[in-house]
C-alpha cells in the first residue's frame, strides 16, 4: 500500500515589539523572573488590556508580504482554559475574524519549486513559563515555579493549509517562513529563545484517497531538525499503526528529542471546549486602507520581488535567486557584489556567495554580517577571474588568503605576492604543451587511438607543469590544435 | 433540553469548580430552572440582526483604540508589590503543585 | 440619642464645600464624626473595611489644601467606595471569601480621580459578592441592612453604598451598575443614583463582572450631589479600551456633564412657571404590567403628574422586548462573568484551599470554597451558554436580541420622547432572608432596569414616595436618557427635587 503524508504547520512567531501586546511591559528576553510583568500581565483584579499598535503593524507587514487579505475589521476573542502560566485562565486570541486571511509562500525543496497556501495569521498573547525545578510548596509538596515575564508577549500565529506532503517540504516551508519574518523585521527568529515555534499537524492516507486521515498535532518544535525528525517519526508511527489494524486517535503529542519519538500529551477529543467569544474588553480592530498603504510604502523590497528581479534582471536561476533571498543580509551582500561586476556576470557572484563564502561562514560559525570578505572585495576577486588574471581554481586559494586577512584582504596584492597570475600567453602555453607532448609519447598514442581519457591526462600534466596557473580554456584549445 | 449529571460534571470541570454530589444535584436542578428562563430567547426571530458586543454600537461606530509601542521598565521592587498577595512564592516565582505533562 | 455625623447638617456637597473652604468646618472633623457614626451604626453592616488612619491621612491632606486656599468642590467631602473598586491601603474583597485578604497595589481610576479631587474616603462598602445580586444578601460578610427597616434589604448589588448614603454616614458613595445595581438600591433606600452612558466612566480598577455592562455610578441624596461626583469621574481613560474619547462631539472629560447640566437648568429657568415646557416623557406600557405592585405604580403615577404640572407632556410608548431583557441579560452577564472570574484560581492571589492533591484539585477546591452560591451559579450558567453547540443559540442569540432592545429605545427617543420614565423595581424592599430558595425570582424583579444596561443608556433613580407599611419603605422613579445625556437627566431630576421633598426624608435612627 502506498501512503501519502499530509502536513500542515502552525507557527507561533514572537513579534519584535518593544512592549507586550496588551500591556506596556518590556518584551526583552532574560530578565529576572516576574520583573517584566505588571498588573495586567498578572491579571490582578480590575486590570484591563490595551492593544499595542506595533503588534498590528507587524501583522500588516506579514500579510502584505505573503499577498494575503488584511481584514479591515478583525475581532479579538477569549480562548478559555485553565493553566497556571495563563494568568487570566483565558488567552486573548483571534478566532472567527483574524487580522490576516489567505496568502501563500513560495519556496524550494531541493530544486523543485513549491507553493503552499496559508489559511490565516492572527494576533494573540503568549503565556508565561513553568519552571519545573523541584520547588517545595507550603505543604511540602513538589512544586513548579511560574514566571510571567513572557506572558503577554505578542504572537503572530501563522497557519498553513495542509498542503505539505513530506518532512523535507515542511522544513523548507518553515525555513522560508523563518527567513521571511526576520527579513520583515517582525521577529528575531531566535529559536533557542522560543521566538519561532512550530506545531505540526500530521496525518496519513492511502495514496489517491480524497479524505484526510485522522491527524495528530505535535507541539512546540523549536528546531528544524526536530521538526523533520518528529514528522518522520509520527508519519511512520501512524502508518505502522494502521497497517497493524489499529486506528489513529486524534491527539496532541510532544516530540522527545532524546528518544527521537513522539509521545501522547492529551487527547484532543477530551481537551477543553475553549468557549471562544469576542472579548468584551476589546472593541473590533479597524485597519484602514490608508494604514495598509502606509505600511506597504515602508516595506523593504520583499523576497519575492527581489527574487524575481534577480532572475529577470540579473540572470540568476530560480533556485539561486530563491537561496539568496532567504535572508536579507545575503541578498544585500549579493546585490552589492553584483553591482561591482560587469553586466551579465552576477551569476558568478551568486556561485561564490552560495559556495565558498557560505562554506567559510559555516566553518567559522558566523553570520554573513561578520563576513571577513566584504562584497566589494569579493567582486574585485571575481573581476580577476573574468579578466583572466586567475582561474576559478586559483581564485579559491586567493579567497582563502583574503579570508585569513593576508595583505589586508586585497586580492591583487595576494595574487602578486604569491605569483598566482594565470598564464594566458599562447606562446608560453604552447611551449609547455610541446614539452609535455614530447615527454609523453605513449599517452599521445593512446589519444590518437581514440582514448579520450588520455586527453585529460595530458591536460593534467600541463597544468602541473604550469603549477595550476595556465588558463584552462587556452590549454584545452591549444592542445587540441597541436594534437590535430 | 434538560441538563444531565454529565452536563453538570462537564461544566464544573470546564469552570474548575469542585462540586460534591449534593451540590451537583442541586446545581442540576437550578440550572434546569434557569434554562427554562433563558430558553425564551430561542423563540425570537432574529434573522438578519447582528450580535451586539459593545452597547454603543447601535449609536456609533466603535473601534479599538491602540497604544503606542513603548515599554515601561519593571523591577524587583515593583515585583514584590505585585506579588504581595500570592499564597506561595519562591525566588521571585509563583509556586503551584507540579503539573506532569 | 444617636450620633448623626457633622456633614448631615449640610444640605448639599455644594454647601458643605463652601463651609470647608470658608474654614467653618475642617475635613478632619468631618472625617472623625463620620468614623464615629459608622461605628455607632455598625449594625447596618454597610461598611466592610474602615481604616481610621488612612481616612485621617486623606482628611489632613484635604485640610492642607484648604488651608492654602486651593480647595475644590470635593475637597474634604466624606465619601466611600463600593468594595469592587480596587484601592491601595484598604482591602478590596468584592464581598467575597475569594479576596478576603486581598490588597491591591493600584487604585481604580474612579478612586484616583476622586482622591485627586480631594474627596476623603471613609472606607469600602458592602455589596453583593462580585456585584452579583439585588439585595446585598450575597455578601460573604453578612447582609447590609436597609436604614428604613433593619429587617429589609437595602437592595443590591450596591447595597452598602445606598445604605451608607441613606443613613447619612457619608455624603455620597460610588457604586457599580451592571443590570440595575446602582438604581435599584438607590430606589429601595430612598436615595438618588445614576448609571452613566457605557464608556463614559473608566472601568479600570473595577473588579470585572459583566464587562460590556458594568458602569460605575455615584449615589447621593439628590441630583446636584450626584453631579458633583459624576462630573470628575466622567473622563476618557486610556487604560480602558472601552472608554470613549468623545461623546457625540464633546470631549469625554470633566466639565462635560456639568456644562450640559448648567445649560439644561438655564433653559428650564426660561420656562418660568412651566420650566419643563416641551419635555416629552415616554412612559413604556410594558413597565406597567401585572408584576408591578399597586403602591409603586401609584407613587410613579404621582411623580409623572408632578412632572406634568411642571410643563412636561406624557407620551405612551412601547418597549416591546422589555420582558426579553431578562433572559438576554442572564445569558450575557453570566457568560462574561464566567470568563472574568476564571483568574481566581489561588495561584497569584486570592483564596487557596488548605489541603489539596494536584493542581486541578487545588484550583477547583479553592474556587468552590472562595465563591458563594450565587456566584457559582452564574459561573456555571455562563460556562454552559458559551459551550460549543450552545453558543449560537444562547450567547449570540442574546446579543442579537440586545441589539433589538437597543433599537427599541432608539426608536422611542427618535420618534416620541426626550426622556423615558417608569418604576425602578416592581415592589419595595423585601425582608432579609425572604424567598432565598428560588434563585431566579430575584432575577425577574430586574425587568425595568436590565434593558437600559443592555443598551448602554444613562439612567437614574430618584425617590418619589413611600409604601404604606408600618415602617414605610422608599419607592424610586427611574429616568432614562439617550446616550451621553447625563447632564440633562440630572437637570430633569433636579427640577423634580426642587418641587418635591421625597429626597429630604431621612430614616429614623435605629
Amino acid at each position: 500500500m502506498e501512503w501519502e503524508i499530509v502536513i500542515g504547520l502552525e507557527t507561533h512567531t514572537q513579534l519584535a515589539t518593544e512592549s507586550k501586546i496588551f500591556s506596556s511591559s518590556s518584551t526583552r528576553f532574560g530578565a529576572a523572573p516576574n520583573t517584566q510583568a505588571n498588573e495586567i500581565d498578572m491579571a490582578l483584579p480590575g486590570s484591563l488590556p490595551v492593544l499595542n499598535r506595533g503588534a498590528v503593524e507587524c501583522a500588516i507587514r506579514f500579510g502584505l508580504a505573503i499577498g494575503a487579505h488584511i481584514a479591515p475589521r478583525s475581532v479579538f476573542a477569549r480562548k478559555n482554559y485553565f493553566y497556571p502560566d495563563l494568568p487570566k485562565n483565558y488567552q486573548i486570541s483571534q478566532f472567527e475574524l483574524p487580522v490576516v486571511q489567505g496568502g501563500s509562500l513560495r519556496f524550494f525543496v531541493g530544486d523543485q519549486e513549491h507553493t503552499v497556501n496559508l489559511t490565516r495569521a492572527h494576533l494573540e498573547e503568549d503565556a508565561g513559563k513553568s519552571l519545573h525545578e523541584n520547588f517545595t510548596g507550603p505543604h511540602g509538596e513538589s512544586s513548579t515555579g511560574i514566571d510571567l515575564n513572557r506572558a503577554g508577549t505578542p504572537l503572530l500565529e501563522i497557519v498553513s493549509e495542509p498542503e505539505m506532503r513530506s518532512a523535507a517540504e515542511a522544513v523548507a516551508y518553515a525555513r522560508t517562513l523563518h527567513g521571511l519574518v526576520m527579513w520583515l523585521g517582525i521577529c528575531d527568529g531566535n529559536m533557542q529563545e522560543g521566538s519561532f515555534r512550530c506545531d505540526a499537524n500530521v496525518s496519513v492516507r492511502p495514496k489517491g484517497q480524497a479524505e484526510f486521515g485522522t491527524r495528530c498535532e505535535i507541539k512546540n518544535l523549536n528546531s528544524f531538525r526536530f521538526l523533520e525528525r518528529a514528522i518522520q517519526y509520527e508519519a511512520r508511527r501512524q502508518i505502522e499503526l494502521i497497517e497493524d489494524g489499529g486506528t489513529v486517535r486524534q491527539e496532541t503529542r510532544l516530540y522527545d528529542a532524546d528518544r527521537d519519538e513522539t509521545r501522547s500529551m492529551r487527547s484532543k477529543e477530551d481537551s477543553d471546549d475553549y468557549r471562544y467569544f469576542p472579548d468584551p474588553d476589546l472593541p473590533p480592530l479597524a485597519i484602514t486602507a490608508d494604514w495598509v498603504e502606509r505600511v506597504r510604502a515602508e516595506l523593504p523590497e520583499l523576497p519575492g520581488a527581489k527574487r524575481q528581479r534577480f532572475e529577470t534582471e540579473l540572470g540568476l536561476t530560480a533556485y539561486d535567486a530563491a537561496q539568496l533571498t532567504m535572508d536579507r543580509a545575503y541578498a544585500d551582500y549579493f546585490e552589492q557584489a553584483a553591482a561591482q561586476l560587469p553586466q551579465g556576470q552576477a551569476k558568478l557572484a551568486a556561485n561564490w556567495i552560495l559556495g565558498e563564502l557560505s562554506a567559510s561562514l559555516n566553518r567559522d560559525e558566523t553570520g554573513i554580517a561578520q563576513s571577513r570578505v566584504a562584497p566589494a572585495s569579493l567582486a574585485a576577486l571575481i573581476a580577476r577571474i573574468i579578466d583572466g588574471t586567475v582561474s576559478n581554481k586559483i581564485a579559491r586559494d586567493v579567497f582563502a588568503a583574503m579570508w585569513a586577512g593576508e595583505h589586508d584582504g586585497d586580492p591583487d596584492a595576494i595574487i602578486e605576492a604569491r605569483g598566482l597570475k594565470q598564464i594566458s600567453d599562447s606562446g608560453a602555453i604552447g611551449s609547455m604543451i610541446d614539452e609535455v607532448l614530447a615527454a609523453n609519447p605513449a599517452i599521445v598514442e593512446q589519444y590518437r587511438a581514440g582514448k579520450d581519457k588520455a586527453f585529460n591526462s595530458l591536460v593534467g600534466q600541463i597544468m602541473k607543469a604550469a603549477k595550476g596557473k595556465a588558463n584552462p580554456q587556452q590549454v584545452n584549445q591549444l592542445l587540441k590544435e597541436k594534437l590535430g | 433540553m434538560a441538563i444531565t449529571d454529565q452536563d453538570v460534571a462537564r461544566i464544573a470541570h470546564l469552570a474548575r469548580i469542585a462540586l460534591s454530589p449534593e451540590d451537583a444535584e442541586r446545581t442540576r436542578r437550578e440550572l434546569n430552572g434557569i434554562l427554562g428562563l433563558i430558553e425564551q430567547l430561542q423563540a425570537v426571530d432574529t434573522q438578519g440582526v447582528e450580535p451586539m458586543a459593545h452597547p454603543l454600537s447601535a449609536h456609533q461606530e466603535i473601534s479599538l483604540r491602540l497604544r503606542e509601542d513603548k515599554a515601561e521598565p519593571g523591577n524587583e521592587t515593583q515585583r514584590s508589590a505585585l506579588m504581595a498577595n500570592a499564597p506561595a512564592t519562591a525566588q521571585g516565582l509563583f509556586l503551584v503543585p507540579t503539573v506532569i505533562e | 440619642m444617636s450620633t448623626m455625623p457633622l456633614h448631615t447638617e449640610f444640605d448639599s456637597i455644594e454647601a458643605l464645600g463652601a463651609a470647608l473652604r470658608q474654614g467653618k468646618v475642617s475635613a478632619l472633623e468631618l472625617a472623625d464624626s463620620a468614623l464615629d457614626a459608622i461605628q455607632a451604626q455598625s449594625g447596618l453592616n454597610a461598611f466592610l473595611h474602615v481604616d481610621a488612619e488612612l481616612t485621617r491621612a486623606q482628611a489632613r491632606a484635604a485640610d492642607d489644601l484648604l488651608g492654602q486656599g486651593r480647595g475644590g468642590s470635593l475637597t474634604g467631602i466624606p465619601i466611600a467606595h463600593k468594595d469592587v473598586f480596587v484601592t491601595r491601603g484598604w482591602r478590596t474583597t468584592a464581598a467575597s471569601k475569594m479576596l478576603a485578604d486581598y490588597t491591591s497595589p493600584f487604585d481604580a481610576t474612579v478612586v484616583s480621580l476622586l482622591e485627586q479631587a480631594g474627596a476623603v474616603s471613609l472606607g469600602k462598602l458592602n455589596c453583593d459578592e462580585f456585584a452579583m445580586g439585588s439585595g446585598n444578601e450575597n455578601s460573604a460578610f453578612g447582609p447590609a441592612r436597609n436604614p428604613w427597616d433593619a429587617d429589609a434589604v437595602p437592595g443590591g448589588s450596591s447595597g452598602g453604598s445606598a445604605a451608607a448614603v441613606a443613613a447619612g454616614l457619608v455624603m455620597a458613595a460610588t457604586g457599580t451598575d451592571t443590570g440595575g445595581s446602582v438604581r435599584q438600591p438607590a430606589a429601595l433606600c430612598g436615595v438618588s443614583g445614576i448609571k452613566p452612558t457605557y464608556g463614559t466612566v473608566s472601568r479600570f480598577g473595577m473588579v470585572a463582572f459583566g464587562s460590556s455592562l458594568d458602569q460605575a455610578g455615584p449615589l447621593a441624596r439628590h441630583a446636584r450631589d450626584l453631579l458633583e461626583l459624576l462630573d470628575p469621574i466622567s473622563a476618557f481613560d486610556q487604560r480602558d479600551a472601552t472608554s470613549l474619547p468623545d461623546c457625540d462631539g464633546a470631549a469625554n472629560q470633566p466639565g462635560r456633564v456639568r456644562a450640559q447640566f448648567d445649560a439644561a437648568v438655564a433653559a428650564q429657568q426660561e420656562g418660568g412657571a412651566k420650566p419643563l415646557q416641551g419635555l416629552r416623557i415616554g412612559v413604556p406600557a410594558e413597565f406597567f404590567n401585572e408584576g408591578l405592585s399597586p403602591e409603586v405604580a401609584q407613587a410613579v403615577e404621582a411623580a409623572l403628574q408632578t412632572y406634568e404640572s411642571l410643563g412636561a407632556r406624557r407620551v405612551e410608548i412601547s418597549l416591546p422586548r422589555t420582558r426579553l431583557s431578562i433572559p438576554a441579560y442572564y445569558v450575557i452577564a453570566p457568560a462574561e462573568a464566567s470568563s472574568n472570574l476564571s483568574r481566581y484560581d489561588g495561584v497569584r492571589y486570592g483564596h487557596r484551599t488548605a489541603s489539596y492533591g494536584d493542581l486541578a484539585d487545588m484550583t477547583s477546591r479553592s474556587r468552590a470554597e472562595g465563591f458563594g452560591p450565587e456566584v457559582l451559579r452564574r459561573i456555571l450558567v455562563g460556562t454552559y451558554v458559551l459551550c460549543h453547540g450552545y453558543y449560537d443559540a444562547y450567547y449570540l442569540q442574546a446579543q442579537r436580541i440586545r441589539r433589538l432592545i437597543a433599537q427599541d429605545f432608539q426608536q422611542a427617543f427618535a420618534d416620541h420622547c426626550d426622556v423615558i420614565m417608569g418604576p425602578v423595581t416592581p415592589s419595595v424592599a423585601k425582608r432579609i432572608g425572604e424567598n432565598r430558595d428560588d434563585p431566579t425570582a430575584d432575577w425577574l424583579a430586574d425587568v425595568y432596569t436590565l434593558g437600559v444596561s443592555l443598551a448602554g443608556l444613562p439612567a437614574m433613580s430618584i425617590p418619589c414616595g413611600f409604601s404604606s407599611s408600618q415602617k414605610p419603605l422608599p419607592i424610586g422613579l427611574q429616568l432614562i436618557g439617550n446616550y451621553f445625556r447625563e447632564g440633562q437627566l440630572l437637570a430633569i431630576a433636579d427640577r423634580f427635587q426642587q418641587a418635591t421633598d421625597w429626597h429630604q426624608r431621612k430614616p429614623e435612627q435605629q
